[in-house]
């Protein structure tokens, strides 16, 4: 074995660690438990964005510059999403959760780690259309504030419309897409009585305690950048915050499966990564 | 501790070339094999089921912290990243990287910081310079890079853009000579494992 690429290898880690040690201390995020190979990607795309050398380039200007420090804060929370993504998930929901919510005189929905809001609406509009907007709350969190205040301005491109539109079609839809914005140049801007039962607010997984107590909990795609055990963690938060026969849904590539919550859920659907928690 | 990884990655004509690779592996292969395929979402669930049809090991769709078995093969999602930590995967729904989400570049580099020189990096048909990158990056961390003949390959761009990148790569092989140069290398890794 060569000796020389382990040490290599060392240094860019400890280089990581150290600069994870730096944000937390300094700022109080804490990525130290995000997956390693996510981290470092995110951080090396921060490093080249930066226009600086190296990771302890990085380091020095996330020390003396609170918006160097914003800016990394971004590569960690927006990632590509879409209205309806994975609309069988959708249909799923309308199909099969939808009806037992319908027996609550409230629905209080969470979405854990909303980044820029596109699930968010779409929940809005589905409820809306099943008729029990008007008696749910939405509590849409994020780590980042400047991510929130993406996701309240209720603001997408444009040109994002036509995949939005074919995914709600496919998610079971029944309206006009359309009837949903309007158009302001090359962008769409959502009706405001969607956003009237949404509380935006930032919430941080790995540190805070749970806002409330929730009838649905959707996290997806979020806790792919997390550690095996902050997952673990993470999960026990979802867990105490869902009522007995509250609802968990994941990202399509997530799973319960190895997590110690496993046995206290069924699956609703087993391909939509949707669970029924059960004790 | 895992005697090393074997990371495939493949765009147009990426189909018929992973069924002939795949299907001249024996069933007791010793390493781990994962596959990054470019490809569209909706192609997504018949990837694994037209692999499986030729190949002898045990293909599936890798999930998010999936533990890492040898022996098996695993198929990044359509629409993920997929990487690789040291004993289980990662996904990661960051933006495309040179347009493809999975990308063979993020498998590539993830590889070789978590398997170094264990790591075996196979670069096959395409219309992408996906992989020049990362397999440059395995080969620096001791790695071995295998390129199928661009000669021979159904589009030559993806092997040619590695071959340019890495500079000297361990083989540049026809499609049917890949699958049994795999097999030796398994066997060496598999041997090293006690060291």
């Amino acid at each position: 074995m060569n000796d020389s690429e382990e040490i290599y290898d060392d240094v860019e880690v400890s280089e990581v660690r150290l600069l994870l040690d730096v944000v937390y201390a300094k700022y109080g995020y804490d990525f130290r438990d995000y997956a390693y190979p996510s981290v470092k990607r995110r951080i090396l795309n921060s490093v080249a964005t930066e226009g600086v050398a190296s990771i302890s380039g990085l380091l020095d200007k996330i020390q003396n510059d609170p918006a160097c420090m914003a800016r990394l804060l971004l590569h960690f929370t927006v990632h590509a999403s879409s209205m309806f993504r994975h609309p069988s998930f959708y249909k799923c929901f309308r199909e099969k959760v939808v009806p037992q919510l319908k027996t609550y005189p409230f629905v209080r929905i969470w979405h854990a780690g909303c980044s820029t809001g596109e699930e968010v609406y779409s929940m809005a509009i589905l409820l809306h259309e099943e008729g029990i907007y008007k008696r749910s709350i939405i509590y849409a969190t994020d780590i980042s504030e400047d991510v929130i205040q993406k996701a309240k301005s209720g603001i997408f491109p444009m040109n994002m419309m036509k995949e939005f539109t074919s995914n709600y079609l496919k998610s079971g839809g029944i309206e006009s897409f359309s009837d949903y914005y309007t158009a302001q140049y090359d962008n769409a801007l959502f009706s405001s009585h969607l956003k009237e039962n949404i509380v935006f607010a930032k919430h941080n997984l790995v540190t805070d305690a749970s806002p409330n107590e929730f009838n649905v909990i959707l996290c997806r795609n979020v806790m792919i950048y997390f550690k095996r055990e902050l997952q673990n963690k993470t999960h026990e938060l979802f867990f105490n915050s869902l009522i007995h026969f509250g609802y968990l849904g994941l990202g399509e590539k997530e799973t319960l499966r190895f997590t110690p919550r496993e046995n206290n859920y069924e699956e609703v659907d087993v391909s939509q990564k949707l669970y029924r928690r059960t004790a | 501790m895992m005697p090393g990884i074997i990371v495939i990655g493949a765009s147009l004509g990426g189909l018929r070339a992973l069924n002939l690779v795949l299907g001249n592996l024996p069933k007791d292969f010793r390493l781990p094999i994962v596959i990054v395929q470019h490809r569209s979402n909706e192609l997504d669930a018949s990837l694994v089921k037209q692999l499986q049809q030729s190949c002898k090991l045990r293909v599936s769709e890798a999930e998010d912290k999936e533990d890492i078995i040898a022996g098996r093969v695993y198929v990044a999602p359509a629409g993920y990243h997929l990487l690789i930590d040291s004993s289980l995967f990662c996904l990661s729904v960051d933006q495309p990287v040179l347009h493809a989400r999975p990308s063979i570049d993020v498998a590539f580099e993830s590889a070789a910081d978590a398997f170094g020189s264990r790591t075996i990096g196979v670069v096959l048909t395409g219309a992408s310079n996906d992989g020049a990158k990362g397999a440059a990056l395995i080969k620096t961390r001791g790695g071995t890079i295998i390129v199928e003949d661009p000669v021979s390959a159904e589009c030559a761009t993806m092997p040619a853009a590695a071959i340019k990148s890495v500079g000297t790569v361990d083989a540049i092989l026809p499609l049917p000579e890949i699958a049994p140069f795999l097999l030796k290398l398994s066997l060496r890794n598999g041997d090293r494992k006690d060291e």
